[in-house]
């Protein structure tokens, strides 16, 4: 740009795009920018306890591995978290924003639980769970179905269109909650307490039953199923091929209008069945909060993941432990339970940031005013 | 009788509407230059939860605290609090490249996180003793009305009877929809929003641009907090008591179809929707949550309807949501 008549000043570096940086050392990097964030969000935990960061860590891996219930607990919200990022996930690739998990989940969790409520012990347990699974996916598929057919068909903005669904499917929990519980008082109590018709099974496992073993156990057969119909389906090429360009899959002959929908329908089946699992193997009632805010953090697990169901594994492992971990600190040391939000927040911050890193490189502007050799 | 209740409803509304119109023109103002900035709420709730601690620690601080001071040291603070969270998203979208979406949820999550944090613990941070927060001096100050508006009868009641930041936020309002619509700037910051990469070749620094607007619509989303926490709850701090204030201001955004003079008058529309049903006459509780919908439903029928007609001035911004590089192509 600058001619060699006038006098410019060279910018100190420039940044350009990287294509294929080893596979290494993107998880070198990514690993680097894990342990950066628990080194700085430890340090910030030691800045506001004055505990030694030992401490800190024993506190972190106790409240989160102390005993066998912890450990179920763990497992279950990593399953939790996990199916929802499993749903968010082929929508996604697709470059589809479904910010609309966490109603979807709502909306599959109050399907869930209004089987069980109207339907009671009329039934055995094995056909009202196979009636509540049919209805939560049902709701689940409604809930993302309305954004995905406008925006096939007219290009509706599906991320706020998502976003407001979330909020209409609260409203409708509180709504039908104030319905069913005629004192008022807002909360929904344990569905079949006595009966436990509709629950799901525990598992006799090392002598102990874990109530939580089937939904482990279901979120671990979706990752396995997600990975293959990404990987080795013809609907997953299709999905990959409608996320890269729209006109690629237009001229090759894909009916984006139907693989939109096909693929958004498939995300709101699996909210809808992590609403049931949330229903019927862990809460057996239903709260606006079920979902407890997973549906945004689905989304940051299934991005970092960089859309492959096996390292959402991972990811969504170290987030739970990383939350549960601040939570321990939090209640060992009377702190807010806010804390947890903070930490995870400034996780993903790193890790968002380390993307930069891995897609751009900085070339520094040598000395002689020259660029210097990429 | 009636007559009553409606003016009580409107002032209702226009309180109600007030922080949703400081967070709708903040977010305007940044998704005119291309950045969906989804950390909104949780910049809310910093505006919020930074003024309550300047302003705690000037009233411990001092036995007789001057109102004037307190106004000074909250907005000060709120706008300190605020940048620092523009910052956090504008170094990673616009230096980073990173996804807008991605970072504006996990900056949501942040945000709400601290304002909890600080608002739960600031009293232990202090003292050691577990109490709640009240600032009386600044929500008075806050709250301060103007002198001759009770003697104006009913419409200085309904009308007059508001803390400064409620016509501070119309102004704002008008003042970036004259600065987006009417200036060089504004026609500048248009073009970035549409297609920075025309804006650059034709001169304008678009990282300025985009840098600027985010930074000035975290500050007036940032009152929206502000305003809650000082004026509304009178200096006070519920943890989660802003609610899903924050969405509803992001769903204004698209309602006004990203004109801030609109965000006027639909902010106290949804503000008005969002408190109406404590004053319609004979609700059951179910009935009431189920009105509690309408502000959703009527932002996804205004966004059908808008998609459906495709009028251009109507559309958003056309590169939101994308993240500009230069050698992209």
């Amino acid at each position: 740009m600058s001619s060699p008549t006038k006098k410019t000043r060279e910018p100190l570096f420039h940044v350009v795009a990287r294509k294929n940086l080893p596979l290494w050392k993107q998880i070198v990097f990514r690993i680097a920018a894990i342990l950066l964030a628990l080194a700085f969000s430890s340090l910030l935990i030691v800045i506001m306890t004055g505990l030694n960061p030992i401490e800190v860590y024993k506190t972190m891996f106790s409240s989160s591995f102390g005993s066998t219930r912890k450990i179920w607990t763990m497992l279950e919200k990593t399953a939790i978290l996990l199916c929802i990022s499993l749903a968010v996930t082929p929508a996604f690739k697709m470059r589809f924003w479904n910010l609309g998990a966490e109603g979807q989940v709502l909306a599959g969790g109050l399907a869930c639980a209004a089987c069980m409520f109207y339907i009671q012990n009329s039934l055995p347990s094995w056909l009202l769970i196979l009636i509540m699974l049919v209805c939560s996916v049902a709701a689940g598929m409604l809930w993302s179905f309305l954004p995905a057919f406008f925006k096939s068909r007219w290009g509706t903005n599906e991320t706020l269109f998502t976003l407001m669904m979330n909020y209409i499917a609260m409203q409708l929990v509180t709504f039908t909650i104030a319905k069913w519980v005629p004192t008022g008082s807002g909360t929904l109590n344990i569905l079949n307490a006595d009966t436990r018709c509709g629950w799901l099974p525990a598992v006799n496992i090392a002598g102990t039953d874990q109530k939580y073993f089937i939904n482990v156990l279901v979120v671990f057969i979706l990752t396995i199923l997600m990975y293959v119909y990404l990987k080795f389906t013809k609907q997953g090429y299709e999905i990959a091929v409608v996320g890269e360009s729209v006109n690629t899959a237009n001229y090759v002959g894909i009916n984006v209008k139907k693989v939109i929908i096909r693929t958004v329908l498939i995300s709101g089946a699996i909210c809808g069945i992590t609403g049931f699992l949330l229903v019927a193997g862990d809460g057996h009632t239903v709260s606006t909060g079920i979902a407890s805010g997973n549906g945004f953090t689905a989304i940051l697990v299934s991005w970092l993941s960089k859309f492959n169901p096996l390292i959402m594994i991972l990811s969504s492992f170290l987030i739970v432990f990383m939350q549960r971990g601040a939570s321990g600190i939090a209640s060992t040391f009377n702190m807010d339970n806010s804390i947890a939000d903070i930490i995870t927040a400034i996780i993903l911050f790193f890790i968002i940031g380390v993307e930069f890193f891995i897609n751009y490189q900085i070339v520094w502007t040598a000395r002689t005013g020259k660029e210097a050799e990429g | 009788m009636f007559f009553e209740t409606l003016c009580n409803f409107l002032a209702a509304s226009i309180v109600q509407g007030t922080p949703l119109l400081f967070g709708a023109t903040g977010e305007i103002l940044t998704e005119k230059s291309g950045n969906l900035n989804l950390g909104i709420p949780g910049i809310m709730y910093v505006g919020g939860i930074s003024s309550i601690i300047g302003c705690y620690f000037y009233e411990h601080a001092v036995a007789d605290p001057n109102p004037f001071l307190c106004v000074l040291i909250a907005v000060l603070c709120s706008i300190l609090g605020s940048l620092f969270m523009a910052l956090i998203y504008c170094f990673l979208t616009i230096n980073m490249q990173a996804n807008q979406n991605v970072t504006g949820l996990a900056l949501t999550t942040f945000g709400v996180g601290l304002g909890n944090f600080f608002g739960a613990s600031l009293p232990r941070f202090l003292g050691g003793t577990v109490g709640s927060i009240a600032l009386n001096a600044t929500g008075n100050a806050f709250r301060a009305k103007l002198p001759f508006a009770s003697s104006l009868g009913i419409f200085g009641e309904t009308f007059l009877s508001f803390g400064f930041l409620t016509y501070l936020a119309v102004v704002i309002a008008l003042i970036a929809s004259l600065i987006i619509n009417r200036t060089r700037v504004g026609l500048n910051l248009r073009s970035v929003g549409e297609s920075p990469a025309t804006a650059d070749a034709a001169g304008i620094n678009v990282k300025l641009y985009k840098y600027m607007s985010t930074c000035i619509g975290a500050v007036i989303a940032g009152f929206g907090g502000m305003y809650f926490v000082m004026d509304y709850l009178g200096g006070t701090w519920t943890n989660n008591g802003f609610g899903d204030r924050g969405w509803l201001a992001v769903a204004i955004v698209i309602f006004a179809l990203w004109k801030p003079k609109s965000a006027i008058l639909s902010s106290y529309l949804f503000g008005g929707l969002y408190i109406c049903c404590v004053y319609i006459p004979g609700l059951s509780s179910s009935d009431k949550e189920l009105i509690k919908m309408a502000p959703y439903l009527v932002t996804v029928l205004v966004l059908i309807v808008s998609s459906l007609r495709k009028r251009r001035e109507n559309q958003p911004p056309a590169h939101l949501g994308l993240h500009y590089f230069r050698e992209d192509r």
